[in-house]
């Protein structure tokens, strides 16, 4: 069994919480063994950043303190000094604050002095920061996940979305490609699911931009969608429980927006994975997802129990039905704006 | 280096070549920037996702660094616009680190005033009360809060989304705390004591 130190990060107990139950689910078929950080805080995503910088990097740093702390070896258990996180932004953040505490090492000295406030203390390059899919992909290896499969996903068309956090800038070399990453294709392909080929994999789902800048968000979510859905994907994959809040809460408010009709169910791949290994939709946390992937994993012959969801106040309709702007499959799509 | 002599003050030079702007820039980025050695080649505003909302490209923006044009620079809503995607970073043919220059430039902008919009700034320093409260995000706090205070009409439209997201067991509606608040008061009070003298 190989020991991890894992970062959840915030996302993980509130909005991203179907990928913590997934993960759960995946670790003990694959013989994982992921140990949280004791006590970990919030990595301030891409907010703290922007505000002030050395403020900014000591609390992603005193994460990485206290993560060295679990490094060691106990009772029986080998010593890892391998940190796994699921957060796309997570995973970004420990890794930039350890890889600029080293570029510019005035920046490691001022982060410690501020550490050592706290009685803490991190050296760079002390650890090895990696997100959830590198250690399943290059650890693990795809023979082993391939081996726990006994519901293959055949038949279910898969968008494979990487997005932009992980596999970018990758300061440590990781990823097969900064902008068209296979990893994540070739997981779902070991699943058996039908990998459909999506060149947008790592363009950005507006991050922060659905709360401050929501045009912007909008017009970057439905690329995404619309590329997804033209290329005929039932669902989407996702390695970032951002993505998944991005693509999946606003999806109905980017149609309203641009007067679309899109239905693009977004799920974690460890949700898929779990499917492929057995387990039901409900431990995996599948049903919570507001654009529902009822549908799309009818195709596997999975049933997703319906869960009675509250509804806006119905409006009353007046005057003649009006024809909808567009639908999917009746013929030449009106420009949208 | 030229003087400003008579015929270039009428031509419209205001000032001599002066970097000390760029190098404020370059200083107060994490990590080595690398903006001294941008060719202007535009690749970084070509990859853009969001170009088509800043007011200037980041090209442009760093041609105005260069200008010493602080006010234009640290008005412009580049920064703010910038979605931290990264897709220049990788491509820039000089790698500059351009994600956090925008980061650096955002943190100078609040510093002057001089951002054209609240909206964004706002939302960092409302992320940033609820991470220093609880040591951890809040997203019902964190959204109730911001979206009452810059987009109120929004919020019936937004109701069976938020409605959702409670339902379906997605929306905390108490916060959750760390064990060590205390410690992490002290750190960050001690990195902003360091950041003043920098």
């Amino acid at each position: 069994m190989k020991k991890y130190l894992l970062y959840p990060g915030c996302s993980m107990e509130s909005s991203g919480r179907a990928y913590r139950d997934s993960i759960n689910a995946i670790v003990e078929p694959l013989d994982l063994h992921f140990e949280e950080i004791d006590d970990w805080n919030c990595c301030g995503a891409t907010e703290y950043l922007g505000i002030n910088l050395i403020p900014a990097y000591s609390l992603i740093a005193r994460n990485l303190a206290l993560a060295a702390k679990q490094t060691h070896p106990v009772n029986g258990t080998e010593g890892t000094r391998t940190v796994v996180a699921p957060c796309s932004a997570c995973y970004l953040n420990l890794a930039k604050a350890d890889y600029y505490m080293q570029e510019r090492p005035s920046l490691g000295v001022k982060v410690n002095e501020a550490l050592a406030a706290g009685d803490l203390q991190y050296t760079a390059g002390t650890l090895d920061v990696r997100h959830l899919i590198d250690i399943l992909v290059y650890d693990v290896g795809l023979e082993k996940i391939r081996s726990a499969v006994v519901r293959p996903l055949h038949g279910l068309k898969v968008a494979p979305y990487m997005g932009c956090m992980l596999p970018r800038p990758d300061y440590q070399h990781r990823w097969s490609d900064h902008e068209h990453p296979t990893e994540l294709d070739d997981l779902l392909r070991a699943l058996g699911a039908d990998v459909i080929d999506y060149p947008l994999t790592t363009s950005c789902c507006g991050g922060h931009m659905t709360q401050i800048g929501p045009e912007t968000a909008f017009e970057l979510i439905r690329r995404l969608v619309a590329d997804a859905d033209e290329r005929d994907a039932q669902l989407m994959a996702t390695v970032c429980p951002m993505c998944q809040m991005n693509v999946d809460a606003y999806q109905n408010e980017m149609n309203r927006f641009f007067g679309t009709d899109y239905h693009m169910p977004i799920l974690f791949f460890t949700q898929l994975m779990g499917l492929a290994f057995g387990r039901e939709p409900k431990e995996l946390g599948i049903g919570v997802e507001l654009v529902n992937s009822r549908n799309a994993l009818a195709h596997i012959g999975v049933e997703v129990p319906v869960t009675q969801e509250p509804t806006a106040p119905r409006k009353k309709v007046e005057g003649l039905p009006m024809p909808r702007r567009w639908t999917k499959h009746e013929g030449r799509k009106e420009a949208v704006k | 280096m030229p003087q400003m002599t008579d015929e270039r003050v009428r031509a419209g030079l205001t000032h001599e070549e002066d970097l000390s702007l760029l190098h404020e820039v370059s200083m107060k980025t994490a990590g080595v920037s690398r903006l001294e050695m941008c060719i202007q080649c535009g690749t970084c505003g070509g990859s853009c996702p969001a170009a088509q909302d800043m007011d200037h490209t980041p090209r442009m923006l760093f041609a105005m660094l260069r200008a010493g044009m602080r006010e234009e620079v640290l008005r412009s809503n580049t920064q703010w616009i910038c979605v931290s995607c990264y897709h220049c970073v990788v491509r820039c043919p000089q790698e500059v680190h351009i994600a956090d220059v925008m980061y650096a430039l955002k943190g100078m902008s609040i510093r002057a005033k001089l951002y054209a919009d609240s909206t964004a700034p706002d939302f960092s320093q409302t992320f940033i009360d609820m991470v220093e409260s609880y040591g951890r995000s809040f997203e019902m706090g964190l959204a109730s809060r911001h979206y009452l205070k810059h987009f109120p009409l929004r919020l019936p439209g937004m109701m069976p989304m938020g409605l959702g997201m409670i339902f379906k067991g997605r929306m905390a509606l108490v916060p959750k705390k760390i064990e060590q608040m205390d410690q992490l008061k002290k750190i960050l009070d001690r990195a902003k004591q360091l950041e003043m003298i920098s």
